[in-house]
């Protein structure tokens, strides 16, 4: 009863909370001065076609690496949580055959859904998208392929390689920014080239990359991680 | 005009499925609920002009998270029957 009556409290402040917020909701029918800055000075500052990406790369791309970093502590405390243990490894779950279906259709569609997510970071200053997007579909192809082959585990220390590689980099190349460019994460590393060719925008394209392989095999890796503690209890 | 009939069939949509989520007896059809939340709530980030944010949802929240959901189910399932 008391729980009830708790609940019905929470509910009835969160909706006073919306109404206020509803009540209060205008819309802007144009840019503040923040956003114009950005739309008018970005594409000669920073040459990338999706403002998007090059805000959350470049102007803001200490929160991105702090983001980066919140995914990586949050990947290894489940790896942590998770542990594999060497006993685990030889027991045998009793895995039902995987349909005729699955298994076909994971062979054709597994190669699209990596080509998928590369285009998708490769492209990210070009099209919508980047490295968290691409990251999470290759991630989702790793899924399908765990599916499809239950018996098979993920190869742990190859995606912690890549990841670890990929983080390395990502700071390695935001320090370039430093000493050639005008600050941290700076992308005028590299050449601007030409608006809207896929080589433009200096490092953005590369630290994009590099973003989508550790998103990628982080998700990967937790996957595996849950996949394998399957069989922990039998 | 058709942009708002969609939108708007999907805020319903996406009511009627959190509340399945939560209310529902099945863990697996309160899953599949909470995973099509996240689909139609990555239609409406569409039609509101940001598809960054509609690719992370539909990857993340549709894709991996349900996915992560089930094994966890399965495991916890195991540990309470043995």
């Amino acid at each position: 009863m008391v729980r009830k009556f708790l609940i019905f409290i929470l509910i009835a402040s969160f909706s006073v909370i919306f109404i206020n917020l509803y009540q209060n909701f205008k819309g802007q029918d144009k840019l503040n001065d923040l956003s114009t800055y950005y739309a008018e000075n970005e594409p000669q500052e920073l040459g990338a076609q999706n403002l998007v990406t090059s805000i959350v790369v470049t102007y803001r791309g200490f929160d991105t690496l702090g983001e980066v970093t919140i995914l990586f502590l949050a990947a290894s405390i489940i790896g942590f949580f998770l542990k594999i243990k060497e006993s685990d490894k030889q027991k045998k779950r009793d895995l039902r055959k995987t349909s005729e279906i699955l298994e076909t259709a994971s062979k054709i569609l597994v190669p699209l859904i990596f080509l998928l997510g590369v285009y998708v970071f490769a492209n990210g200053h070009l099209t919508p998208g980047g490295g968290f997007q691409g990251g999470a579909i290759m991630a989702s192809g790793m899924v399908l392929l765990l599916l499809a082959n239950p018996e098979k585990n993920v190869k742990h220390s190859l995606f912690s390689g890549i990841e670890s590689i990929s983080g390395f980099t990502y700071v390695i190349l935001g320090l370039l920014g430093i000493y050639f460019a005008y600050g941290f994460l700076d992308n005028r590393v590299l050449p601007l080239g030409q608006f809207g060719n896929i080589f433009s925008a200096g490092l953005i394209p590369l630290i994009y990359t590099f973003i989508g392989l550790k998103v990628g095999s982080e998700l990967t890796n937790i996957v595996g991680n849950l996949k394998e503690t399957q069989k922990e209890t039998e | 005009m058709i942009l708002n009939i969609t939108a708007v069939f999907l805020c319903i949509a996406i009511l009627v499925m959190a509340v399945i989520a939560v209310i529902h007896k099945k863990l697996v059809i309160a899953i599949i609920a909470s995973g099509v939340v996240s689909l139609f709530a990555s239609i409406i980030f569409l039609l509101l002009a940001a598809p960054d944010v509609a690719m992370t949802e539909a990857a993340i929240g549709s894709g991996l998270t349900t996915i992560i959901f089930f094994y966890v189910l399965n495991k916890i399932r195991k540990e309470s029957n043995g």
